[in-house]
């Protein structure tokens, strides 16, 4: 796991890598861009709520792009709306995550055949870190997903980004 | 009033501008008018004393697909000729009394006048169906699309503009995203 599995040497120090120790501050706050589709964001609005909790994992909506760490694509995209979904997506700082959330950002869903106006899978326009399956997804689906995704996190590499 | 009652008072105001009247549909009777003549015949059944029509509480669109259904070699088909339509449901809060209008106009040049002066509704209704469907109502004074993005027109293929006419053909991409599954 990392941090606390180091010996304490003297009372105030803990060693650690430079690596362990950067990839536990960003799995730790994870700050997703306040940004919600369709069913889903009701989905992932119960998560944020007390009985489910995001934020006990360190996820807090923040509402502005620039001060993002994850973007929850939650919901259907349709094709007007990815052009901004990517805009919003490069407005976001490096190290930037995505949890693409349900079967609609997945791909497509239930308008993968006939929704003329539906992108089949948010993972044509931006990279998808990982994929929620679920219609809608229940909220442990999408917590199970966050904690996938911190392991990701969990071993990034300085020199070479993994997630 | 009843439909039938509604239908042959406009009769004898506008004659020739009343087309028809359908009373074995299913749901209910509807009046056929001239889709040029559509916003004199409103303002009518709006301020007429015994009408009062002061609701409209759903304007719709319809590919009636009626036309010549023309194969491609690729299997797609195309429909030429034919109509489309326009359906007004109308409600009356004070007289408690409903009637359906309905307005037919050609596929290659749907033209039907806009209510929008009479009824405020009927102004994003419009828009949307000039969006999905291409109808073009004359004397909008805001025509454009409301749903679909502004520049769904730019595809080489005309089929690809209006989505929901039963010939629309998805194309291949749009802004470089690719649209089919």
């Amino acid at each position: 796991m990392g941090l606390l599995d180091k010996q304490f040497s003297d009372g105030n120090i803990v060693i650690a890598n430079v690596e362990d120790l950067l990839n536990w501050a960003r799995l730790s706050s994870v700050w997703q861009l306040g940004f919600g589709l369709a069913c889903c964001a009701i989905e992932m609005m119960a998560t944020s709520m007390s009985h489910y909790d995001f934020d006990r994992f360190g996820v807090i909506p923040r509402n502005t792009p620039r001060q993002a760490d994850a973007i929850i694509i939650s919901g259907t995209v349709t094709l007007k709306m990815a052009t901004r979904i990517k805009r919003l997506y490069e407005q976001m700082p490096d190290p930037k995550y995505i949890i693409s959330m349900g079967s609609c950002a997945n791909c497509g869903g239930p308008y993968w055949e006939h929704g003329y106006h539906v992108l089949k899978g948010i993972d044509r326009v931006i990279p998808v870190d990982v994929y929620v399956p679920g219609c809608p997804p229940r909220p442990e689906a999408l917590l199970e997903g966050l904690m996938k995704l911190q392991e990701k996190i969990r071993t990034e590499s300085l020199r070479k980004k993994l997630a | 009033m009843t439909a039938e009652e509604i239908f042959n008072l406009l009769k004898e105001k506008f004659t020739d501008s009343i087309l028809g009247f359908d009373k074995d549909t299913p749901t209910e009777p509807i009046i056929s008018v001239d889709p040029l003549q559509i916003h004199i015949v409103s303002k009518f059944l709006r301020d007429e004393e015994n009408l009062k029509f002061d609701s409209l509480m759903c304007l719709s669109g319809v590919d009636d697909a009626n036309g010549e259904k023309i194969k491609h070699e690729d299997g797609s088909e195309f429909i030429k000729g034919g109509t489309l339509s326009v359906y007004y449901n109308l409600h009356s809060v004070s007289l408690k009394h409903k009637v359906t209008l309905k307005v037919s106009t050609p596929r290659e040049e749907p033209k039907v006048e806009s209510v929008e002066n009479i009824w405020k509704t009927a102004d994003w209704h419009e828009r949307e169906a000039f969006d999905l469907l291409g109808i073009v109502f004359l004397n909008h004074p805001d025509l454009r699309r409301i749903l679909m993005p502004y520049d769904w027109n730019d595809f080489t293929e005309e089929i690809s503009r209006y989505p929901l006419r039963k010939d629309y053909k998805n194309p291949e991409f749009y802004q470089g995203m690719k649209v089919p599954y």
